[in-house]
């Protein structure tokens, strides 16, 4: 039984993976956030199971604020963000698609290779995910890269937390209570703190293209 | 070769040919349903045979005997596909001489002479559908080979038959490297048969056809053994994908019986498969044909993933 929760563990952790390539070659703004809701909902999914499996209840507090923050608060706000600044059917124009694929396969490659040896040390029954919540990171770390956007740029940062949070709970059996409820509150705040900064850019610049940052002064 | 063994072989053949255009039919008649049409009959693709059949042949003044030849290559090429995919029984002579490999090549193959004999007539449409085509199967092609192997690494082996019965009479487990296998095998039948996300199956002189572009000179019973053939194609590729994802119900060698079974349970599995089909090709909407090599690159990068997941996982 515990030996197919833990197979059943694997296989969200791939879910994850997958959403995570799923974010990265969508072009719309609203299926993004659709995606990312997704996924917090598999994460809630996937710690409950570790909840259950390695009967710690205190998983169970974690799955719920997760689930409100991730699955219902956060998109919400994300919701309000792109009516309020009307970018609700903005597509955004990337370089190349499956250029970025490529490198993301790589990047899995990479996190996979890292994570080998480490899980080897590890004698949890779901070792393996450690690998995939690095490769989730890493690839929302690319996200993060490729886009000029900003509210997928909050939207990649977001999933990298998930991707964090997948290898706390799977990987080590979770995190002590008070580093989790630190960690939720800080990317509450964090989505609030970046909120503003969506609307002060666009006050300034009338455009979400933060490569409009990089220029220091007027010209 | 024992008797047993050449029955089963027999009987799959005789089913593959007897069944794929029932399947083509119920997929074309819950589409309609889905989409509030009136559908037609289950049985239409048969009468639309028959009436192939009895129809004269006219053929171009410059067709080359390629042109006349590859109907029936195409056919043949198909056949063998689901004589070889374990379908009812794993007990199959014909197995041992094509792996999944060499299943991926029968269907190149096919490609391959339907491409040409497209182009050999001259026309524009047929060039232009020749090209299509062999730019959505050299996309779509690793992508699958992909797919097999990710399989073929749990069982060992790249024999279908192997894989077949490994998976089937294994302890239940969950496989996440199968997951994405899946749904990278799923994109790879869309476009490889032809439906709606890559070519929309229903038109008919349309610039973004594909399909019917390739098959537009022929005629008669040439046409009918081509949409035979491509029903085949459909059917072969259902059956590697409950092969290889849901492979449970299938007799294994020595138990004859069994195959009494194994028919009610694929003829259930492939009306699901088909009403999935059905609702997938009716929830989402053709894309461009220059999105086409995006989709694919999916594909292969999802089956990719699910090789390293495996490895990963098994490690």
């Amino acid at each position: 039984m515990n030996e197919l929760l833990a197979q059943f563990i694997n296989l969200l952790g791939a879910g994850l993976l997958m959403l995570a390539f799923a974010m990265i070659s969508q072009r719309r703004i609203l299926s993004l956030i659709a995606l990312f809701t997704v996924q917090g909902a598999v994460l809630v999914l996937s710690t409950v199971v570790v909840g259950f499996v390695t009967d710690q209840p205190h998983l169970y507090v974690s799955a719920g604020i997760t689930f409100a923050l991730k699955v219902v608060l956060i998109p919400l706000m994300l919701h309000r963000v792109i009516a309020r600044l009307d970018i609700r059917w903005d597509v955004e124009t990337l370089f190349n698609i499956p250029t970025t694929m490529l490198i993301g396969i790589l990047v899995v490659i990479v996190a996979f290779n890292l994570a080998m040896p480490i899980a080897k040390l590890s004698t949890s029954l779901t070792r393996g995910t450690l690998g995939i919540a690095l490769a989730c990171v890493l690839l929302s770390f690319l996200m993060m890269i490729t886009r000029a956007k900003a509210v997928p740029q909050v939207i990649g940062f977001l999933s990298m937390e998930n991707g964090l949070f997948f290898a706390a709970t799977s990987a080590t059996y979770g995190m002590p209570m008070v580093v989790e409820l630190g960690i939720a509150l800080d990317v509450l705040i964090g989505v609030l703190i970046l909120g503003v900064f969506i609307f002060q850019i666009r006050e300034q610049f009338d455009s979400l293209d933060i490569r409009h940052l990089e220029k220091l002064k007027e010209d | 070769m024992t008797v047993s063994g050449f029955f089963s072989q027999l009987l799959e053949i005789v089913f593959a040919l007897a069944l794929a255009p029932l399947l083509t039919g119920w997929i074309n008649q819950w589409r309609a349903w889905l989409q509030n049409k009136s559908a037609p009959s289950v049985l239409q693709p048969y009468r639309l045979l028959h009436k192939l059949f009895n129809k004269e042949s006219v053929l171009a003044e410059h067709a080359s005997p390629l042109f006349r030849g590859t109907p029936y290559i195409v056919f043949g090429c198909m056949t063998l596909a689901c004589a070889i995919v374990p379908t009812l029984s794993t007990d199959l002579p014909l197995s041992p001489a094509a792996d999944a490999i060499a299943l991926v090549g029968l269907f190149a193959l096919a490609r391959v002479f339907i491409s040409l004999a497209a182009m050999d007539i001259g026309t524009a449409f047929g060039s232009l559908g020749a090209r299509r085509e062999m730019l959505i199967g050299f996309l779509a092609e690793p992508a699958l080979l992909i797919v097999l192997f990710s399989a073929s690494l749990i069982s060992q082996s790249t024999s279908l038959t192997t894989i077949v019965e490994t998976l089937a009479h294994r302890d239940f487990a969950i496989y996440p490297g199968l997951a994405f296998a899946g749904v990278a095998f799923s994109m790879v039948s869309l476009a490889e048969n032809a439906r709606v996300p890559v070519d929309n199956p229903a038109t008919h002189l349309e610039l973004t056809m594909i399909h019917e572009a390739l098959i537009l000179e022929y005629s008669g019973r040439h046409l009918a053994l081509i949409e035979w053939a491509a029903s085949l194609k459909l059917f072969a590729y259902s059956c590697i994908g409950l092969a290889l994802f849901c492979p449970w119900g299938v007799a294994e060698a020595g138990e004859p019986l069994v195959m009494l079974l194994a028919l009610p349970a694929l003829v259930v599995k492939l009306a699901i498969g088909g009403i999935g089909l059905a609702l997938l090709e009716t929830l989402s909407a053709k894309m461009r044909i220059f999105r086409v090599p995006e989709y694919l690159a999916a594909a292969f990068l999802l089956a990719v993933i699910g090789m390293l997941v495996h490895i990963l996982l098994a490690a």
